[in-house]
């Protein structure tokens, strides 16, 4: 047993690592995007940021279970496969991007005007704005919202045990649900709550060394 | 000879559409700003001087009529072209607005690194102006760390940091204390006097303006009630707004009863004469002493003192002539006590 929820723990720490990566290559921009070209924002594009704003929306409302269903045509069109824990990385990307997207657009907002408005004052441009104002003053709270994400797309990786997905998820439905080996679900469940409580400790400890305010 | 005209506001107004329609903030403004000179807006809360000086650097693009910032027209410039006349007008918030999550050093390189400035070269420059500022040992603190005054302090090393011609302050005293608020004023006159930097000052406080202004123009209600030279405006002010700032109780003035007052206005000439206690002892008479305020301004005593005068009228016009025989500028006032 102790080599399959090892096994487990591996596929699940890939899953989720790769996937909060990848999510955040495209929620990252999509978040900062969406501050940006808001009506009060840097560079306003209303009609922009109205259709990123539903697109997100649409996507963040299809519980996690019926998209990882519903994107199986596309995984295996960009993996070769649907089982696995390499093709569960793709509805993991899909499903986790919209809500960086809206963490960091959170984030990012928290940032005071009066510094973004000094920095137009020197003559900087929005990209400078973007990449030498908004994102690293808003870093430590960015790093908080990436460990909210993190533990959210592990708990959405647990759920692609039911399509075959790998990692613990996996292992607990099959094990612990089909074959009834309570003691396998215990373990599994036990591993992921480790994994959530490091996960959280070790972005709430990072935030506080990168806050600089006080 | 070169236009000594640095700052060119003309027909300048700005108004704002909001849900209520549309709020008008300025309306048409006129300034010419001189190279090298402290320049005072001042003006009460709301009264549009902070759109004002966000204007002058094109932060808030004019409704109508435009800015010329030594000789180039601001209206007419792409937004690449305004983005560099920027790095040419240094501007200080209440606020401070500092990058919290850079040290000092960082923050004043910053726009530096804006500018495309070698980091080394940025580096050097920035500590000769934490240098400048009195905060060499703090180069490697955060801003969390400063008190307000440091702050600011940090705020004008970053602002100076690009060797700007104009100095633009958005009441870069109100969030500090009287004592603090002295040394930066103190700072600023010595940056403008070393560095020739023209400066723009923005506050609500005459105390500000009479520290360290060469001119003066007050605003009120979205328009420039009154523009001169600090000693203009404040000896003889000729707006009603004017004489708000210059009587500090200036909202009392209109409520007092009727009765004989005298305001002799000190202009700079009389120096330090002990004018009052020679009067009396002269006129043998006692007048008494309802306001005075006098102050150092450039060097030269500037004030006035409001004085109850004698009810004989005989004794009240020896008093006048001895004042006026001393080259003060003397005014009755009713309706002052």
């Amino acid at each position: 047993m102790f080599e399959l929820i090892w096994q487990g723990l591996f596929e699940t720490l890939y899953m989720t690592i790769v996937s909060t990566l990848l999510a955040y290559v495209i929620g990252l921009p999509l978040g900062v995007i969406m501050v940006v070209t808001d009506k009060d924002g840097i560079y306003p594009l209303v009609t922009l940021n109205k259709i990123l704003g539903v697109i997100i929306n649409l996507v963040r409302s299809i519980p996690f279970l019926i998209l990882l269903i519903a994107v199986l045509p596309f995984t295996r069109f960009v993996v070769g496969t649907t089982i696995g824990s390499t093709a569960t990385i793709v509805p993991l990307v899909i499903g986790a991007a919209p809500f960086i997207a809206r963490l960091v657009e959170a984030s990012i907002k928290e940032v005071d005007k009066g510094v973004i408005e000094a920095a137009q004052s020197m003559g900087a441009t929005s990209f400078q704005i973007i990449y030498k104002v908004l994102i690293p003053e808003a870093k430590p709270s960015l790093i908080v919202g990436s460990a909210i994400a993190i533990t959210t797309i592990l708990s959405y990786s647990a759920m692609a045990g039911i399509v075959g997905g790998g990692g613990l998820g996996d292992i607990a439905i099959r094990y612990g649900y089909y074959r009834y080996q309570n003691d396998v679900m215990l373990v599994t469940v036990a591993v992921l709550v480790l994994i959530v409580q490091a996960f959280q400790e070790i972005g709430m400890k990072l935030a506080k060394i990168n806050d600089k305010r006080n | 000879m070169t236009d000594p005209t640095i700052i060119k506001i003309k027909n300048l107004s700005k108004s704002f559409v909001s849900k209520n329609g549309t709020v008008t903030a300025l309306e048409n403004i006129n300034i010419d700003i001189k190279q090298g000179e402290i320049f005072g807006i001042i003006g009460m809360s709301g009264a549009g001087k902070s759109t004002l000086v966000r204007c002058i650097n094109f932060l808030e693009r004019p409704t109508s009529g435009t800015v010329i910032f030594d000789g180039k027209d601001l209206s007419l410039l792409s937004k690449k072209e305004l983005e560099r006349v920027r790095q040419s007008m240094g501007m200080i918030f209440q606020q401070f607005n500092l990058l919290m999550q850079r040290t000092v050093i960082s923050n004043v390189c910053f726009p530096l690194e804006i500018a495309k400035v070698s980091k080394k070269e940025a580096l050097k420059r920035a500590h000769e102006l934490l240098e400048v500022v009195g905060l060499a040992d703090k180069a490697k603190a955060y801003p969390a760390q400063l008190s307000g005054g440091q702050k600011q302090r940090v705020a004008i090393a970053r602002a100076l940091a690009t060797n700007p011609k104009v100095l633009l302050c958005d009441e870069a005293t109100s969030a500090l204390d009287p004592s603090t608020t002295r040394s930066i004023l103190a700072l600023l006159k010595d940056i403008n006097k070393k560095m020739g930097i023209t400066i723009v000052i923005i506050t609500h406080e005459m105390s500000v303006i009479e520290d360290i202004c060469q001119r003066v123009a007050i605003i009120d209600n979205s328009r420039i009630a009154e523009i001169g030279t600090v000693e203009e405006v404040f000896t003889r002010p000729k707006s009603q707004t004017a004489r708000k700032f210059v009587f500090p109780e200036g909202k009392r003035i209109d409520h007092f009863v009727s009765n004989r007052c005298c305001r002799i206005i000190f202009d700079g000439l009389s120096s330090f004469e002990p004018v009052i206690a020679n009067m009396v002892l002269e006129c043998k008479e006692v007048v008494n002493i309802i306001f005075a305020d006098t102050k150092n301004i450039d060097g030269k005593a500037v004030g006035q003192i409001v004085i109850q005068l004698p009810e004989k009228e005989l004794a009240a016009q020896k008093i006048l002539n001895y004042l006026k025989a001393k080259g003060l500028t003397v005014e009755e006032v009713h309706n002052y006590v």
